[in-house]
This record gives structure tokens, sequence and C-alpha cells, in this order.
């Protein structure tokens, strides 16, 4: 492990446990996104394409059921063989990624389907490709797409939230995260390149950035901490469904029942951080 | 007037009133160089320039009414990484005369009004902090509040680590606010200038109605480095510039910095101006 500075506030421990945090989000045997839609869902029906001349496979979208409501579903994926692990680009999406999440909030408005996105991706794909085709702009164009649709929209992060990438299905009425799953700037390894130009200090970097799931309940990013089977998510993942399940169709009832205006949603990202008096 | 430049240390060669290209090494008296609006007169390289010296440049001179200008962040996650998050704020707060990396206001620009905002690149990277986002999206709203057009020039690295998962939602925040804009039918005019990168291009710099970009400016999502640590991909000339990405349509147009003013004044005028059929037809 690589020496702490000395001089830093954070605890030996904390950085043992962010890192934990860390590593059980991306264990290798965790569930991911496609995983979980088929144990929660119903009938769910895989699209694809942005129809723009691309189908990213690092994002998913279709169309589902839960109980008796039909929903709209959009989902980071990570490829488990080594075959799909290149394919899904490990769940890094291309500029087609994001817009084919935008095509699935523009049918959803059209059919008035609420949206349920799963969240699992370290970040964007950083590639001369992606850049080239607009990257940034196929972000921001997402973040856009989710401040206007007219639907309730409930999101999850199931494993890792990275940076602007995550942002992109994250802007939710609603949003829940597991247990050991975590949302952050940047991946921890990217965050030490910059802070200690040193990514080997992925640890001390993944503790000062505080990024364990119980910190954004309380910082009002996120509305519900859904608990992991003991040890986590990995060892289980039919527990972690049904865990997951019932607590998914109710705050989908919830935004539903409340009555809905995509107004709110904005307000709820102007006035996040609560740092400023309105 | 005395307005410190505010360029970034590397791009001032000395203190006896001299500047020194960045690009080409050639020096020029600094009195030509703040006449060319800190432009080599050599080889056109457009140095950095601070948010002060931007609003000088673009603003009508005397116009400047600034917005929000005691608006301040703290240091919510208690920061520490080679130093304190608080160190750093308070040595760039005395250095860049700015509480943080934004400065924003109302103006005329060639005698059109608008608000306007300028990132300070000198200040931590012009990064993307809780005070730089609640700044931008009160200026976007105050634009909206006085029924003028906004002008927002980039010059940021992207999200403010130091500030973790509140700087992402910065980038939430600022689309939050376009909105309000969008709805008054009001037209944001983004400028890109080097380097805008991470999440400030991936959000609301990325959004304007009109881009424009200075020439050669560095502008992207992902920065070269790190794209060539991850994929070992070989980057093709010009990745990642102005001009790589007007050809790609993705940046309307790139502007001298000594025509930009003229350029805001001509967009300014059609964007500004009544036209009476449809605004009846469509009120």
């Amino acid at each position: 492990m690589s020496p702490v500075d000395p001089r830093a506030q954070v605890e030996a421990d904390d950085t043992a446990a962010a890192w934990a945090h860390v590593e059980v989000s991306r264990h290798p045997d965790r569930p991911y996104a496609l995983d979980l839609i088929q144990r929660c869902l119903d009938d769910f029906i895989e699209l694809h394409g942005d129809r723009q001349g691309g189908d990213d496979a690092a994002m998913v979208i279709g169309l589902a059921r839960l109980g008796g409501q039909r929903l709209a579903v959009v989902a980071n994926q990570k490829g488990r063989t080594l075959e799909e692990r290149g394919r899904r680009n490990f769940g890094m999406a291309h500029p087609e990624g994001y817009r084919k999440a935008q095509r699935l909030f523009t049918l959803a408005g059209r059919l008035q389907l609420p949206v349920i996105s799963f969240i699992d991706t370290p970040g964007a794909y950083p590639g001369v490709a992606a850049e080239e085709r607009g990257q940034a702009w196929a972000i921001a164009q997402t973040l856009e797409a989710q401040l206007a649709l007219p639907t309730p929209y409930l999101a999850v992060v199931i494993g890792e939230g990275g940076s602007g990438g995550a942002l992109a299905t994250l802007l939710a009425d609603s949003v829940m995260v597991l247990e050991h799953a975590f949302l952050s700037v940047a991946s921890p390894e990217a965050a030490a390149a910059i802070l200690f130009r040193d990514s080997g200090q992925k640890q001390h970097a993944a503790a000062a950035l505080r990024l364990e799931a119980s910190n954004l309940l309380d910082w009002g990013i996120a509305d519900e901490i859904v608990p992991e089977p003991e040890g986590g998510a990995h060892t289980d993942w039919d527990a972690t469904a049904a865990i997951l399940r019932p607590r998914l169709e109710a705050r989908l009832l919830q935004l539903t029942q409340r009555g809905f205006d995509p107004a709110r949603r904005r307000a709820r990202y102007r006035q996040l951080d609560g740092l400023f008096e309105a | 007037m005395a307005i410190s430049p505010g360029y970034t240390r590397a791009q001032t060669s000395n203190d006896h009133g001299a500047f020194t290209c960045s690009a080409c090494h050639a020096t020029y008296p600094a009195a030509q160089v703040a006449g060319t609006l800190y432009v080599c007169p050599g080889c056109s390289h457009h140095a950095r320039i601070g948010a002060h010296e931007r609003i000088r440049q673009l603003v009508d001179k005397g116009s400047f009414q600034e917005w929000d200008e005691s608006l301040a962040g703290t240091d919510r996650l208690g920061f520490f990484d080679t130093r304190a998050y608080t160190e750093r704020l308070d040595e760039a707060r005395a250095r860049q005369q700015l509480p943080d990396a934004l400065l924003t206001g109302a103006g005329t620009i060639e005698g059109h009004p608008a608000g306007v905002a300028a990132f300070d690149f000198g200040f931590l990277g012009g990064s993307l902090s809780t005070a730089v986002g609640e700044r931008l999206a009160r200026a976007i709203e105050h634009s909206a509040e006085q029924q003028i057009p906004f002008v927002c020039v980039t010059s940021s690295g992207g999200a403010r680590m130091q500030e973790g998962v509140f700087s992402l939602m910065q980038m939430a925040k600022s689309v939050s606010a376009l909105h309000q804009l969008a709805e008054a039918h009001l037209p944001f005019i983004s400028i890109l200038v080097d380097p805008t990168m991470g999440g400030s291009i991936a959000s609301f710099a990325a959004l304007g109605d009109v881009i424009l970009a200075e020439p050669k400016a560095m502008i992207g999502f992902t920065g070269a480095r790190v794209i060539t640590q991850a994929t070992y991909e070989q980057l093709p000339a010009g990745f990642q510039t102005s001009e790589f990405h007007h050809a790609r349509g993705l940046i309307d147009r790139v502007v001298d910095r000594r025509e930009l003013k003229e350029v805001l004044g001509q967009l300014l005028a059609v964007l500004a101006a009544p036209n009476r059929e449809t605004d009846r037809i469509l009120a």
C-alpha cells in the first residue's frame, strides 16, 4: 500500500474503509444492470440504436413492466466475459450511447412512460473516436434531456457512478444507491492522478472524496440507500434483486402518485447543494 | 485603470514590462501586447487572460455592473490532498482578486445589453466549484429576469476535485438554470477559450445556442494525456483544438480575440432585434 501523506487529516482506517467500498462496487461477480433488470423487472424488451447511426452496447435501453406499471429503462452495462467486456467497453459509453439514452427519454416522453435508470459506469469512454464525435456535447445534451423529461424518473446507482458519464442518466426525481455503490466526481484513479500526480494514491483519493454511498444520503443527493446481502451484492444476485424490486416499485408509485412536473426536478438540481440562500 | 491581465505565471516571462509569447518565444513590450489583447503580434498565439481582463476587452467601458460579487463557497468535505483546500482557496482569492473562478455581471457589448460571465483560469484552473456553479446559475437567472441575452466565456479544467460530488452536481445546476433562459426565448452565446475541458464542456458550455471559440483552444471531455494513458491511441493532428471541433460541426465559428467583440456585437444585434411579425404571432 502506498504511504499516506503524514499531514493528511484522513485517518488510515477511513482510507481502508473507503477503498474497500470501491472494491466491492467493482467486484467481478457483482450483478450488472441486465442481471438486476432480469430479476427486478417483468417482460424486459431491449431496444437498439440511437437512430443516428450507432448502437453502443455500453448503454442498454428497453421497455419493461414492474407490477402493473409499464416503463422505459436505460442502463450502463458492463461485460462479464473477456469478449463482452470489450464489446461493452467496460460500461463506458461513446457519444452514441448518450444519444441512445436521449432517444429513450424522448420515447418515454411521447408514450408517457416513467423511466428507471441503472447506473454502473467508470465514466464516459476516454478515447479519440469519442472526442471526435462530440463526447462532451453528447453528455451535455443528455443532461438537458433528463431535465426536460415529462414523466416520472427514478435512478438507481448499482455499482460505479463515475463523473459526467454517470450524471448523464442520474438526474432523476428520486435517486437510490445500493449500499456498496458510489458516485464520484472522477474515478479514484483519475482523482489521484490530478490531485497527487500519482494514480497509485487512489485509496487516499477515495477517502478524501468521501465517496461512500451513505454520504450521498446525508448530502441530499440520494433519497435512499438500498441494503445489500451480507458481504455485498456479489454474494447473492437473487437476494439483491429481492431487496431492490419492492423498493423500486414503492418509489415509482410514490413519484407517480404525487403528481408530476419536470420543473420540480429542475428545481431539485438547481438547489441541490443547499449552500446558498435562494 | 490598472487591471492585471491575470494571465497564468507560466506566460508572464519577467517582471520588467516585457511579454514573452509561450508559443513562439518572441518578446514584446507589455504595452504593445496589451494593445493586441494578449494575442502575440508575431504568431497570433492567444495567451490566457484572466476574468477581469476578459470583461475589460468585451464589455463597453463603464457599463459593467457586477453581480453576486461576494458569493464564495466553503470547504464542504474538509478536503486535504497535498495541502488543505482552504489554503489553496485563500491563496487563489488573494492572487486573482476574485472570490472564486467566475466573474459575472451585466453590461453592454457594442451597445447591446447582455449578462456576461467570464471564467478565470488562474483561479484553480477555472474549475467548477459550488460557488462557481451558483454564481453561473444566478447570472443565467438574472439575465432571464432582465430579458437580456447571456454570454459566457469559459476557460475551465472541469469539475473541482476538492469539492468532490458537489462539484459534479454543478453540471446539473448550470443546465437546470439554462432552462429558464430557454423558456424566456433568450439566446445563450457560449465562447470557448483555452482550455475548456471535462465537466464544463460536458454541461453548460456545450449548450450555447451559438458556440464560438478562440483559435487553437484545447477543448474536450477527456484530456489528451489521459486518453493516451488509457488507450495508447495515436492522437490525430490538431486533436481537440477549436478548429478540430469546428470541422466536425460542434462549434459555429472560430473567432480571433481581436475580432471577438465585433462578432459578438453583430450576433447580439441580430438576436436582440425585435421581429415584429413573428413576435406578434408567437406571443
